[in-house]
């Protein structure tokens, strides 16, 4: 079953179309690469998806269910989750009360508000368990605000997949890292689940080629080439505008 | 028994002594005052609820405080009907009026929100005071007759004890509520509603339920004061009272229920003490306000904090 499909998504500012006329299909646990120089509207394309920003015209569908017109949190709940190009995590939030607002935001039945969060065994025994798995078990009392560029980059994808999502949106996971917290991140991304389909915005073409099944080239608002990595080599209308000719 | 809990019996149980000895060792001026204090701990604990744990400033929220007194005082003297029916009556009330104003004005953040709690709350006003057959307009209603219980609440040492219960239940359930997952959820939208929101959080829903509390809360002070005054009157309703709140979470330490507890009991203490000197204690009130935000802006909760990391690391 297709995961996410996109039919002829126009997303307008004013008299600019940010997204114009997009199309595209993701497979089931494929991971796909939106490259394209600044202005392409990848971004805005991610916020239309996501439902942070509303779509002008067209159709989203996440696993057969048009959720065009559906609250950001709603689509959440149904197995989409992002990160975000500006880290955005709970400053004031250890790493832990973070966590566990990430697996509980994603079953939340009803308010919970009698008991003391710290009697949810269940959710405590699955928060430190993906810290564990990732790697952050270490910071996990520690204060997000407190923490390197590098680690609140790693809990921002920590936070995407606690609920299990079926379908995650990266928005240049790696921007700003160091190589190393790069390499660490895309060994995050390589070691995700088959379960979870990946579509991400990346700049580093070092990156973007060694994660992607397939790559969809975005150039001012349109989708310009789509194809396997040999495919996107080859493509010279991508070598020009994207590659440039440096 | 581990340790925390070990504590927190410990500290229940010099809380215990201390409500026990106050009535003899306060004169009953000051017994009196300290229950007041704790009307107001309870007041802006409610307030506390919204503007610290999930970040909205609220410029209104003496309209439920004023709602649920006014309720209770109009149910017994006008209406003639006895506590057992006017104390619940006015809870419902003060939550009901929470979640009409809580559905138009959760619409806006930020400043907005602060100038709609602000109006919406001058139109309550503006009812009490206006609407002089009902009540009175600003003579108020003088005359509301304590709960009894078969223990006189109308001695300071009655009236002292049934404020602590009530208090202490109201500020046990505030206590559990944040602590809860639903609390954490709160600080969560409070630190990024974009992130909550894509987690899969109905951040409006959470906004909501917080703010109906709060007036809940809110409400319930209201009555105790109205007892405690034996009166009610449209400056209960006031910006000016929603302001003071305001002022003794900001003061105390937003987002912790401590704090606002001390910051009301700081306020409602400089007021007596400078009232009974100087005519000017809004003016002096609006000087500690300023104070505090230039030199202390997490609160006294904050400094104490401070002061103890300094001493940890020296």
């Amino acid at each position: 079953m297709i995961v996410l499909s996109v039919e002829q998504l126009f997303k307008n500012f004013g008299g600019v179309a940010a997204v114009a006329g997009v199309s595209f299909e993701i497979g089931p646990g494929e991971r796909r690469v939106l490259l394209g120089p600044n202005g392409a509207g990848k971004t805005t394309l991610f916020h239309t998806i996501a439902g942070s920003i509303p779509a002008t015209s067209g159709r989203i569908n996440l696993l057969g269910q048009d959720i065009t017109r559906l609250r950001p949190d709603r689509r959440a709940r149904l197995g989409l989750a992002r990160t975000f190009q500006i880290t955005n995590l709970f400053p004031r939030l250890t790493v832990l009360e973070s966590v566990l607002l990430a697996i509980g935001g994603a079953n939340a039945k009803g308010l919970q508000l009698i008991f003391p969060i710290s009697s949810y065994r269940d959710l405590y025994a699955r928060a430190h368990h993906l810290l564990e798995e990732w790697g952050l078990a270490g910071i996990a009392g520690r204060t997000v605000r407190d923490l390197s560029y590098g680690e609140q980059r790693q809990l921002e994808l920590v936070l995407a997949l606690a609920g299990q999502p079926k379908l995650l949106l990266l928005d240049e996971p790696t921007a700003g890292l160091s190589p190393a917290e790069t390499a660490r991140v895309v060994a995050m991304v390589q070691r995700l689940s088959r379960e979870t389909t990946v579509l991400m915005i990346e700049h580093d073409m070092d990156v973007a080629f060694e994660l992607a099944d397939r790559i969809t080239v975005m150039h001012q608002g349109r989708l310009i080439a789509e194809g396997d990595k040999d495919a996107i080599r080859a493509n010279r209308q991508v070598a020009e505008i994207y590659l440039g000719t440096e | 028994m581990s340790a925390r809990s070990r504590n927190a019996i410990a500290l229940a149980a010099a809380i215990l002594v201390v409500v026990l000895a106050l009535p003899h060792l306060l004169k009953p001026y000051y017994l009196g005052l300290t229950s007041k204090m704790l009307i107001f701990a309870l007041f802006a604990m409610s307030l506390d609820l919204i503007l610290g744990y999930v970040g909205l400033a609220s410029l209104g929220h003496a309209a439920f405080f004023g709602v649920g007194a006014y309720t209770a005082g109009l149910l017994l003297l006008r209406a003639g009907v006895g506590n057992a029916i006017a104390f619940p009556a006015a809870l419902v009330a003060s939550t009901a009026i929470g979640a009409g104003i809580g559905l138009l004005a959760l619409r806006a953040r930020g400043s907005y929100l602060l100038m709609i709690t602000f109006a919406l709350a001058q139109v309550v006003w503006s009812i009490a005071f206006g609407w002089r057959s009902l009540t009175n307009g600003d003579d108020g209603m003088p005359g509301i007759p304590r709960p009894n219980f078969g223990w006189s609440l109308d001695n300071t040492t009655g009236f002292f004890y049934f404020v602590v219960i009530v208090v202490a239940i109201a500020a046990l359930l505030l206590a559990m509520m944040v602590r809860s997952p639903f609390g954490l959820a709160l600080r969560g939208i409070r630190e990024s509603e974009s992130r909550m929101q894509a987690l899969g959080y109905n951040i409006w829903r959470y906004k909501f339920v917080a703010f109906v509390l709060a007036s809940s809360f809110a409400g319930l002070a209201g009555v105790l004061y109205a007892y405690y005054n034996h009166f009610v009157g449209p400056e209960y309703l006031s910006v000016i009272q929603s302001a003071e709140a305001l002022i003794m979470v900001i003061l105390g330490g937003a987002g912790t229920l401590i704090g606002p507890a001390i910051g009301a009991a700081v306020i409602v203490f400089l007021e007596d003490f400078i009232s009974s000197m100087s005519e000017r204690w809004t003016l002096i009130l609006g000087v500690i306000y300023v104070l505090v935000v230039l030199f202390a802006p997490r609160g006294l909760i904050g400094l104490f904090d401070d002061f103890r990391t300094r001493r940890a690391r020296p």
